[in-house]
């Protein structure tokens, strides 16, 4: 990664401030919440992928598990705080519990795809089968298939009657984000970030380097399982109801296109990637000629057969050879061959 | 004693359901390595074709046996030569095509027959045992799945091109050096697995509501009984199905369907943990 965190900071501030003024003007603010949230959940994604190597096929289940403790805690709590840190620490917790199963079971590739959306059926079919009154939690219902509604959403920290919601909502969750992206960042930054992609690049070498490849790895994962929660909580503060639907298979495949999409091995490919794709899928929800889900699956087709590193690495690579400096002579190979080594970025 | 009897067929018939949704799958991405994710959709257009065709006035058995895998193998043939071909060997990258090609073929199916259940009625009826009713398309099902696991063994064990196809899978390379076309070989195999596919979708049609999403419903017990069955084919199949359809049969009749299928899953992921090869990994080495 080139330049130094302090100089990714400025550009990260400066940045989320110009798109928090420019973007409403463009799109109302209750669109942009979700993309937002859709943003950030690609980004859990992107970086347990795309920096980590760990196909999750359950990135789902996380946002689910997140936004029903959300709902569940709000319920019995009556106030928005504990909620929040709880919805960020319970997928966190059990995808800790989830990845040392697997990554100490040696398991890989297919195997971890298996595992993990087998995980998110079981917990959509349990779901969905606690329609009755005998499944409480605390003053809680379960609700089935209809889901948990009317629980208390954002409020300011200590008042509980205070909400915030509307604008002041998006702002939060604008810069959110922008806190979520800095510290991913700074995480890659960090020696373990970068003996994350190494494990990504070999993992048996990193292992024989003397590195704990199976601690590291559950790590990762519950990292990003915790942004993943976050992400779930708010997206049920912003729908004001959790179903069973934020398990479901397909809500995982989403997940998966936006990366793919948006570009693997990038912090703002999964970003993009899902606030575009969302954004594409609530425009084309307003026609009717011709099914959503069938230009969902044509893109990935698509993408992945001619485009799969992703939109960003494609721009990127296309700015490179357009307005990049040329190698002229020894000097410029030289920087040129340095920014080579840092591609991971 | 009626009672032993109704679930003893129950369970048979849980094994070979489980064998009939995962046959096809153990072709495609038990021997070819592809990652079929949309194994459920091509069973989905196998129910479709099926009930198409009973509709038009097609005899049922003709529709269910014959028409439906060679309408679906044809698809599958569509699809191998426009998309698979291209990413033999990446494995992430063929389960995220295919995954999107589920999609793909959903939105298709609800664009063609809309949102909506379909459905025919089976054409045996039931019967009785003392005081209990069971359904006579069950013992239908068990006699496919068996024809099916024997059809597929003699053909893979003693049939030349079963040789063929069992050698070029192994290395292509050499297949390729002794004259045969891997790519031809591939071709024909993707046609076998998307008929069975097919096959499945069409024997199980009359037993459920078709809707264009109920591919998912099968999606992950066959991905789960094919990987739980590990390298050998027709024994890994076998055994895995076996285990799973007992485990969701005793959990469905002491508790509730709904826990039925959860044990079913939770099995899987013990499983997995402690073989995570496959059953065959460890057991019937070498066996087809």
């Amino acid at each position: 990664m080139p330049g130094s965190l302090s100089k990714d900071a400025i550009t990260i501030i400066l940045v989320t401030a110009i798109l928090i003024w420019v973007m409403p003007l463009l799109i109302s603010t209750y669109t942009l919440t979700v993309l937002i949230v859709y943003g950030m959940l690609g980004l859990s994604l992107g970086l347990i992928w795309g920096f980590g190597g760990i196909l999750c096929f359950g990135q789902a289940a996380f946002f689910g598990l997140g936004a029903y403790t959300y709902a569940i805690a709000a319920i019995n709590i009556g106030e928005s705080t504990v909620p929040m840190i709880l919805a960020v620490l319970v997928p966190a917790v059990f995808a800790a519990l989830l990845g040392a199963m697997m990554f100490y079971g040696r398991l890989n590739d297919v195997y971890l795809g298996v595992i993990t959306l087998v995980v998110t059926l079981i917990l959509f079919k349990f779901i969905n089968s606690t329609a009755g009154p005998q499944y409480l939690i605390g003053n809680a219902r379960l609700g089935g298939f209809n889901g948990i509604p009317g629980f208390q959403t954002l409020n300011i920290p200590g008042h509980p009657d205070d909400y915030i919601w509307g604008d002041s909502y998006f702002y939060v969750c604008a810069v959110l984000l922008g806190v979520v992206f800095f510290l991913v960042s700074a995480l890659l930054r960090s020696s373990f970030g970068r003996i994350a992609v190494g494990i990504r690049e070999n993992e048996t070498r990193m292992s024989l380097m003397g590195y704990d490849v199976r601690a590291r790895k559950t790590v990762l994962f519950a990292a990003g399982a915790a942004i993943a929660g976050l992400a779930g909580a708010l997206f049920a503060n912003w729908a004001e109801i959790v179903t069973p639907s934020l398990f479901s298979l397909g809500q995982s495949a989403e997940i998966i296109i936006w990366c793919i999409v948006g570009g693997l091995g990038t912090r703002l490919g999964p970003i993009l990637g899902a606030a575009g794709l969302a954004y594409l899928k609530f425009l084309l929800g307003q026609q009717t000629l011709i099914d959503n889900t069938l230009i969902t699956g044509l893109i990935l087709v698509l993408f992945v057969l001619f485009l799969p590193k992703g939109i960003v690495p494609a721009l990127a690579s296309l700015w490179k050879v357009s307005f990049g400096r040329r190698p002229k002579g020894r000097i410029h190979l030289q920087r040129r061959m340095k920014s080579r080594g840092r591609i991971n970025g | 004693m009626d009672l032993t009897v109704v679930i003893l067929v129950e369970m048979l018939y849980a094994v070979a359901s489980l064998i009939l949704i995962s046959a096809g799958l153990a072709v495609v991405f038990g021997m070819m390595k592809v990652i079929n994710l949309a194994h459920g959709e091509f069973m989905m257009m196998g129910g479709y074709a099926t009930i198409t065709a009973v509709n038009l006035g097609v005899n049922i058995f003709l529709a269910m046996l014959i028409i439906a895998p060679i309408v679906v193998g044809l698809i599958g043939l569509i699809t191998e030569r426009l998309v698979i071909r291209h990413l033999y060997g990446r494995l992430v990258d063929t389960m995220l095509a295919t995954w999107g090609l589920s999609l793909f073929f959903i939105g298709l199916a609800t664009m063609i027959f809309g949102n909506t259940t379909t459905g025919i009625s089976t054409p045996i009826p039931g019967f009785s045992i003392g005081n209990y009713q069971i359904n006579g398309y069950n013992f239908f099902i068990i006699v496919v799945a068996g024809l099916l696991l024997i059809g597929m063994l003699t053909i893979l064990k003693s049939t030349r091109a079963g040789l063929i196809a069992r050698g070029a899978m192994q290395r292509s390379d050499m297949a390729a050096a002794l004259g045969y076309s891997p790519d031809r070989i591939y071709m024909a195999t993707f046609f076998c697995g998307s008929a069975l596919s097919g096959l499945a979708g069409a024997v199980l049609a009359p037993l459920v509501g078709l809707v264009p999403t109920s591919g998912g419903a099968y999606i992950a017990k066959s991905f789960i009984t094919v990987i739980a069955g590990g390298p050998s084919l027709i024994a890994g199949l076998f055994t895995s199905a076996g285990f799973f359809g007992i485990v969701n049969q005793i959990f469905t009749f002491a508790i509730s369907p709904v826990i039925g299928e959860v044990a079913l899953l939770v099995a899987a992921v013990i499983l997995l943990r402690l073989l995570p090869q496959g059953i065959t990994a460890k057991f019937f080495k070498g066996k087809l």
